[in-house]
């Protein structure tokens, strides 16, 4: 970064390291993450991804490094602590609550968020606006595990809205989705992107061209290349590493 | 959702199982009238066992230590020291409040088989030291409580040895825990509960403190149990070693199964069924636990969630 920044960053990695036994998964990863800002965080298969957003969301540990969030260092800090503090994480690997209904799924964050409220009508009105938002109000007394695919994908992300976060880390939410359903997508993340900032990780480079600030492309648990979407398209060394020559069709 | 009207279905019937048991008082011949006050106060054991079991999705083996916890913080703060009715009731409840939370602490750094192992093994520690401090607890004999101290004073003398009184001081107890435990499942908290056990890893990363969420329900789970500890030791004026044994951790778990884990009023029928099971056995084999077992392997197979987890996933879906 060249010149003084307008703001304070939202998120800040200081040396980030993960190590699986002799692997190192994310390899002193420095990272700063504005607010306001849709980053995506791009990178072949086992490029420490999603094992980077798992130690700010708090599921693993850093073997070393700090993770500042807000100013603050949180790099010890238990992983509901951090919700607590505005960092969502919805799922890779769709983890709705199958058995529950899609209302009760949304319900759980929602009186999370509710301080004062121990009125039911609270968390009742909480959990139509985001049901709303993804457009499955409709679909509020269905058991959540008999949603189709896509609309769990979308249940996962209201839940994840429903926490109100000021981080909202999106682990390949479009996996698995119909063209239709990622275009709907797109529109909410734009939506959500109005009141808080977005970590995405993708596979799916139009999104990303489309929808990103800025890219952070990860190789080997290191980051290649960081930029606007224009700058990594032109970059030689993600092309090499991770594009192909020419269009993007990594998934 | 019609929030309301299930509400309304849901307490309706409620009522209508306790207008049933009161109504029972009458009508029951003495040997089954006892039996039925019994079948309650148990009864409200496999519902404390129940809150952490069906609900919280925690599979202990060792809740007898909460059941003997209350039934001898009332038994033996009446034989030696004199506690009246309610103070004893009171101390006994407390003991097992105490103990829940302390073994929760301890216990649920462990989870799944670990967590059913060290609940057992605590659980034999506590059996055993009520048999190696025998001179204060009886040791395997126990201790009677003496009829003159199971009369309780509330302005008029209610004499828990009479077998009304005792039915109705059953029935009062039942009625409190099915309303507690109710509230509870229907509460934000019971919301929580069950999302632990459907998902904790999903439950953490929603911003709740699941270990602090456990614990509670450890703690609400092993306090219920103690009030059924306690009345059982007022009501039937017997404290002895053999129900913290490990066949007592068993059973409620077997109540619960029968008759339906995460069912509100599952652990009362469960608990009826078993008795009526075991009781037209015996009356004409000595093998009784044989069948007994059959019964229980026959409801494992064709009817896992037990009976009302069967017909709340089959028909009444309103069911709490």
């Amino acid at each position: 970064m060249i010149g003084p920044l307008p703001m304070d960053p939202l998120l800040v990695t200081k040396g980030l390291t993960r190590r699986f036994g002799g692997l190192k998964a994310v390899d002193g990863v420095d990272f700063t993450l504005m607010p306001g800002e849709i980053r995506a965080v791009i990178g072949p298969n086992g490029a420490g991804k999603t094992t980077f957003v798992s130690m700010v969301c708090g599921r693993v540990l850093p073997s070393a490094g700090m993770i500042l969030f807000d100013g603050g260092d949180i790099t010890d800090m238990p992983p509901h602590s951090r919700v607590r503090q505005g960092i969502a994480y919805t799922f890779q690997i769709t983890s709705v609550f199958p058995n529950l209904s899609v209302y009760d799924n949304v319900a759980l964050p929602v009186q999370r968020t509710l301080t004062d409220g121990r009125s039911r009508g609270a968390i009742h009105t909480g959990v139509l606006t985001a049901l709303e938002k993804v457009g499955l109000a409709d679909r509020a007394a269905m058991q959540a595990g008999q949603l189709a695919y896509g609309h769990q994908r979308l249940l996962e992300v209201a839940m994840g809205l429903a926490l109100k976060p000021r981080l909202l880390i999106l682990d390949e939410p479009t996996q698995g989705l119909s063209d239709a359903e990622i275009e709907d997508f797109v529109r909410l993340v734009r939506t959500v992107a109005e009141d808080a900032t977005v970590l995405l990780i993708e596979h799916n480079m139009p999104l990303v061209m489309q929808l990103a600030d800025r890219i952070t492309v990860f190789d080997a648990g290191r980051v290649l290349a960081e930029g606007t979407p224009e700058q990594i398209r032109s970059d030689a060394a993600v092309q090499a590493a991770y594009l192909g020559t020419g269009a993007g069709e990594a998934a | 959702m019609s929030g309301d009207d299930r509400s309304a279905k849901v307490y309706a019937l409620h009522l209508a199982v306790l207008a049933v048991l009161f109504a029972l008082n009458f009508v029951l011949p003495a040997y089954y009238h006892g039996l039925m006050a019994r079948i309650m106060v148990l009864a409200v054991f496999a519902m404390g066992y129940n809150v952490l079991f069906g609900y919280a999705g925690l599979l202990s083996l060792g809740h007898a230590m909460f059941f003997a916890a209350g039934m001898y913080g009332t038994g033996l703060t009446i034989v030696h020291f004199g506690f009246s009715v309610p103070l004893a009731f009171v101390s006994g409840i407390a003991c097992g409040a105490v103990l829940a939370f302390v073994i929760g602490l301890l216990a649920l750094r462990t989870s799944g088989v670990a967590f059913m192992i060290v609940t057992m093994m605590f659980a034999q520690v506590f059996a055993l030291s009520l048999i190696y401090f025998a001179g204060w607890t009886g040791g395997d004999q126990g201790l009677v409580i003496p009829q003159p101290a199971r009369i309780l004073n509330l302005g008029a003398a209610f004499d828990l040895t009479d077998p009304t009184v005792r039915y109705m001081a059953a029935l009062a107890l039942f009625a409190a825990a099915l309303f507690a435990t109710l509230a509870l499942v229907r509460s934000r908290h019971g919301r929580v509960l069950v999302a632990i056990r459907e998902n904790e890893e999903r439950t953490k990363m929603l911003g709740y403190d699941t270990f602090a969420n456990k614990l509670a329900a450890v703690t609400a789970s092993g306090t219920i149990s103690a009030a059924a500890g306690a009345a059982f030791a007022l009501l039937f004026g017997y404290v002895g070693a053999n129900f913290a044994g490990v066949q007592y951790s068993i059973l409620p778990l077997l109540w619960v199964l029968l008759g339906g884990a995460a069912t509100t009023l599952g652990p009362l029928l469960g608990t009826l069924v078993m008795y009526v099971v075991t009781d037209t056995a015996s009356s004409f084999t000595s093998a009784w636990l044989l069948i007994v077992g059959v019964v229980l392997i026959l409801l494992v197979l064709f009817f896992p969630k037990g009976i009302l987890g069967t017909l709340r996933a089959r028909w009444l879906g309103w069911l709490p």
